[in-house]
């Protein structure tokens, strides 16, 4: 069998990698990309703690964290369409008008 | 070394893989592409742990529903490669200490109580759908209903935000 | 039964009254409202004065203890307690009397004299409060409620002397007044401080009670009582202008001729004496500061009079004779002669305050001129006024029987006796005499005869009004008859003044036969050498007289012995480099501002700083987050991780 650590373990490489690509893509829906894989790497936490203690408490949460992500990638899609149009690109460094 | 393990490690590494090419992609289309593969392991890691319910809502809404979305998204943008600007000096030094910082956190505090967690087991019958189901319909009903809400809320926003100007 | 008696706080409280109504009400009304408030408290409180007086002699006579009375609790700290007490014994009874007295005359000569002076009612509103303050003064049953009534009457110097505040000059002279005072009130609170701690209390009763009971201090000694009774007679050199704090009294005549004689004569700078003679049981147990007091007052009656004999204002000279007068009540008080300090005191109220205002008189007849070179030849055009100068001028001169040759009689002969050189004091003393019958004749020679030295059609001499004079004839009387309290042996009277206050001061000492004789030798010494000082001044400036350009000791004396150029070279000018150079630009440019703008300062810098991290940059944004995830990471996982980060084995 493999150790539930194994998962987490796992979870939390995905969840920084998810940090580094959160921080240094400049194209906002990679980052928006980085934000779900963030996500994704909670679930398989999740699930994990879900099959260690036998409990199915965890995947219902994983449900509800999914579909949450949908309805959230729905909305941010839809104002990063809009920004794009306003601002012209895709940088996030270009969205600066709050810059002194 | 028992099979489980092998594909665990198999599985594990196309995630890793994965995700590292979502970093290094130029292109947000290849950084959309890599994402889906990461989805594709992490469900079959989902069917390694017995959740086979799980995993399959994986597939199907993530990379079914959401991942298109993006896709479509990317495609409706024309996104073009990434311009190289670096604008942020903090990001540049700041980013890479502090992601290893959160992921240190996070293994250190597994590695310290993963003592007290006890060994998984295979069986189905836990884990089954019907299970899920009950324990779903019965006292998470009204997170439940809630969703179904959100959902509702994403479709109006959705709509009042693509719409062109009249 | 003893109504006045009984309510000693009404006596300060009318002329308070006074003072409030002229102050505040006074500046609308007539002239003739703000006399009748100023004299009718003053007056009533003299009357009362007198009925209160009369009420304590009948209490005494069963009683055989002076009256003191607490009203209500001013201080309760612990198990201190300062009341507003009030108490009243033989020694307030002079001092009461010559208060109300005196100043009452000074009140309705005032009304003459500041007839045409802008300012009228703020006059008697602070003429009132002074009067107000002394009385508290000398009622006052502790040594706090007595510091009260010091500081208050210094505070009407004050006011009074830079009365004519335009006048940069009265100012200053108000300025150096209060300053001067200050230094001595310095010492006199660290004394009380003293006195607190050893006696644990203020009241007059319980402190002179408790010395009695110790053994005194011996000779050279500087015990406990030594040195409270010094930082106390600090105080009094302050006050009554003894060396080295005198410098404030030449200047104060700044002020108007009223104020001079009331408060610079007869009542406030007799403060100190007082104040030395209620304590005289804390005094006599410390010899050395008794030696030190009869010192002081000797040097300072003999410094004094070697300045009063060259001054040319009519004022000066009166003003030096007063610090001059002053030293002899401390070379009373410090002799162990109490009781002939305080006859001092009373009779030097009636001449100095009769000098005083008939020099103010004088001033009045030649419009405003106060150099006596100016003057001359005054005494056929202003009569009353010079046969009113002439009294004061032979009182203090010391010939009998006018007052001062009984009360200045007393204090030689006290000093004489004295067991430490008082044969040198007294020496000292007689000398001090013979210059004061000099330059008072002076002044009476330069002023009233001598040939005209003014411009008759620049300058009309009229006599004063009545009201302007009638004090001055009272006041005459009383220089000639006052003495007569105390007739010594020799002349067959009893001294009715030291048995009036030997309940207070302790029994006069007989003397016996060998001391008869020698208070008899030492009485015609005495005429002899005020006859000395006349018969010189007659010699030097009957005759026509011309005003040298002044050299050598002439200008030495002239200028006051350079005392305040000194003063100002070693104490104020140190003191002003040190307030502007350290205190102000260190301290308060630097330190002070420094900390109120580096505050102002630091908070911009750091306002600048942490504007920084509104980039409008969103990764920076994002790492911020990033940046308080771990430290919420930290605080949630820090306890569970740290004994595992340094303890765990690997």
């Amino acid at each position: 069998m493999v150790p539930t650590n194994y998962y987490l373990i796992l979870s939390a490489i995905l969840f920084g990698l998810g940090i580094v690509a959160f921080v240094f893509k400049r194209n906002v829906i990679a980052i928006f990309m980085a934000i779900e894989l963030m996500l994704n790497a909670v679930n398989l936490a999740f699930v994990a703690f879900s099959q260690s203690f036998g409990k199915v408490d965890g995947e219902v949460f994983v449900l509800f964290v999914i579909v949450v992500a949908a309805a959230e990638a729905t909305v941010g899609l839809g104002i990063i369409i809009l920004t794009a149009r306003n601002r012209r690109s895709l940088n996030v460094e270009r969205v600066d008008l709050l810059k002194l | 070394m028992t099979g489980a393990l092998v594909i665990f490690f198999a599985l594990a590494a196309l995630a890793v893989v994965g995700s590292v090419s979502l970093i290094l992609q130029r292109e947000p289309i290849h950084s959309a592409l890599s994402l889906i593969v990461v989805m594709v392991a992490l469900a079959g890691l989902y069917l390694l742990m017995g959740a086979e319910f799980v995993a399959a809502v994986q597939i199907i809404v993530y990379g079914g529903a959401i991942m298109v979305l993006f896709v479509f998204v990317i495609m409706l943008l024309n996104a073009g490669e990434e311009e190289r600007t670096n604008f942020s000096k903090l990001a540049t030094f700041a980013g890479i200490p502090l992601a290893l910082a959160v992921t240190g956190f996070i293994a250190a505090a597994i590695a310290h109580s993963s003592a007290s967690l006890p060994a998984p087991e295979p069986s189905g019958a836990l884990t089954s759908t019907k299970t899920l189901s009950m324990l779903l319909f019965s006292d998470f009903v009204y997170p439940f209903e809630l969703t179904s809400f959100l959902i509702l809320v994403a479709i109006l926003g959705a709509i009042v935000l693509a719409q062109r100007e009249n | 039964m003893r109504p006045i008696l009984e309510n000693l706080w009404i006596i300060p409280l009318l002329p308070l009254l006074g003072c409030a109504l002229n102050g505040l009400l006074g500046a609308k009304w007539p002239k003739k409202t703000v006399d009748a408030v100023a004299l009718g408290s003053t007056g009533l409180s003299f009357v009362l004065a007198i009925e209160a007086v009369r009420e304590f002699l009948g209490y005494y006579q069963s009683n055989y203890h002076a009256f003191v009375k607490p009203f209500f609790d001013w201080i309760v700290a612990g198990n201190f307690r300062a009341g507003f007490d009030l108490q009243m014994d033989q020694l307030t009874v002079v001092m009461v009397l010559v208060v109300t007295g005196v100043g009452f005359l000074i009140h309705i000569y005032s009304t003459g004299y500041m007839a045409h002076e802008g300012g009228y009612y703020r006059f008697f509103s602070y003429l009132n409060l002074f009067m107000f303050f002394m009385l508290i003064l000398v009622l006052a049953a502790n040594f706090a409620l007595l510091f009260v009534g010091w500081e208050g009457v210094g505070l009407c110097s004050y006011l009074l002397i830079g009365f004519y505040f335009l006048r940069k000059s009265a100012t200053n002279a108000g300025n150096k007044a209060f300053i001067v005072n200050r230094i001595g009130d310095f010492g006199f609170m660290l004394g009380m401080f003293l006195l607190f701690r050893t006696f644990h209390s203020l009241d007059f009763a319980a402190v002179f009670d408790a010395t009695s009971k110790l053994p005194p201090d011996a000779m050279g000694q500087f015990g406990t009582l030594t040195i409270a009774s010094l930082l106390l007679f600090m105080g009094a050199t302050g006050k009554s202008a003894q060396i080295p704090l005198y410098v404030w009294l030449p200047d104060a005549m700044e002020g108007p001729t009223p104020v001079s004689a009331l408060i610079h004569a007869a009542t406030m700078v007799t403060a100190g004496v007082y104040m030395v003679a209620r304590s005289h049981v804390l005094f006599t147990h410390a010899p050395t500061a008794m030696y030190v007091v009869a010192i002081v007052g000797c040097a300072t009656a003999f410094f004094a009079a070697t300045i009063g004999l060259v001054q040319s204002d009519i004022k000066k000279v009166l003003a030096y004779s007063t610090v001059s007068q002053l030293g002899y009540m401390f070379l009373g008080c410090g002799v162990g002669a109490f009781g002939a300090g305080i006859f001092h005191l009373m009779t030097h109220a009636f001449f100095k305050a009769l000098l005083f205002l008939a020099a103010g008189s004088v001033i009045h007849a030649m419009s405003g001129e106060q150099d006596m070179w100016g003057m001359g030849g005054l005494a056929s055009k202003i009569k009353v006024t010079f046969w009113c100068m002439l009294f004061g001028t032979i009182a203090i001169a010391g010939f009998p029987p006018f007052a001062a040759f009984f009360s200045k009689d007393s204090i030689l002969f006290s000093a004489y006796n004295y067991e430490h050189n008082g044969k040198a004091l007294y020496t000292v003393g007689l000398l001090a005499a013979v210059m004061t019958s000099f330059y008072m004749f002076r002044l009476i020679w330069l002023t009233f005869f001598t040939e005209k030295r003014y411009d008759e059609h620049h300058v009309h001499v009229h006599e004063s009004p009545l009201n302007m004079t009638v004090p001055l004839m009272i006041l005459a009387f009383l220089s000639l008859t006052g003495g007569w309290f105390a007739l010594p042996a020799l002349f067959g009277g009893k001294d009715y003044f030291a048995e009036f206050l030997a309940p207070v001061f302790g029994a006069a000492e007989a003397g016996g036969e060998a001391g008869q004789s020698l208070e008899h030798t030492l009485s015609i010494v005495a005429v002899v050498a005020a006859a000395i000082g006349l018969l010189v001044a007659w010699r030097m400036y009957t005759k026509k007289v011309k005003r040298r350009p002044s050299q050598g000791l002439h200008k030495v004396l002239y200028n006051k012995y350079y005392v305040d150029e000194l003063y100002h070279a070693v104490v104020v000018g140190p003191l002003v480099w040190l307030s502007r150079n350290v205190f102000w630009k260190v301290v308060d440019v630097g330190l002070v501002d420094g900390t109120v703008n580096g505050i102002a300062s630091g908070s911009r810098a750091v306002g600048d700083t942490v504007r920084q991290t509104q980039s409008g940059n969103t990764r920076s944004y994002a790492v911020w987050v990033l940046v308080g995830a771990i430290v919420v990471l930290a605080i949630i996982f820090w306890p569970i991780l740290h004994p595992a980060l340094f303890g765990e084995v690997r």
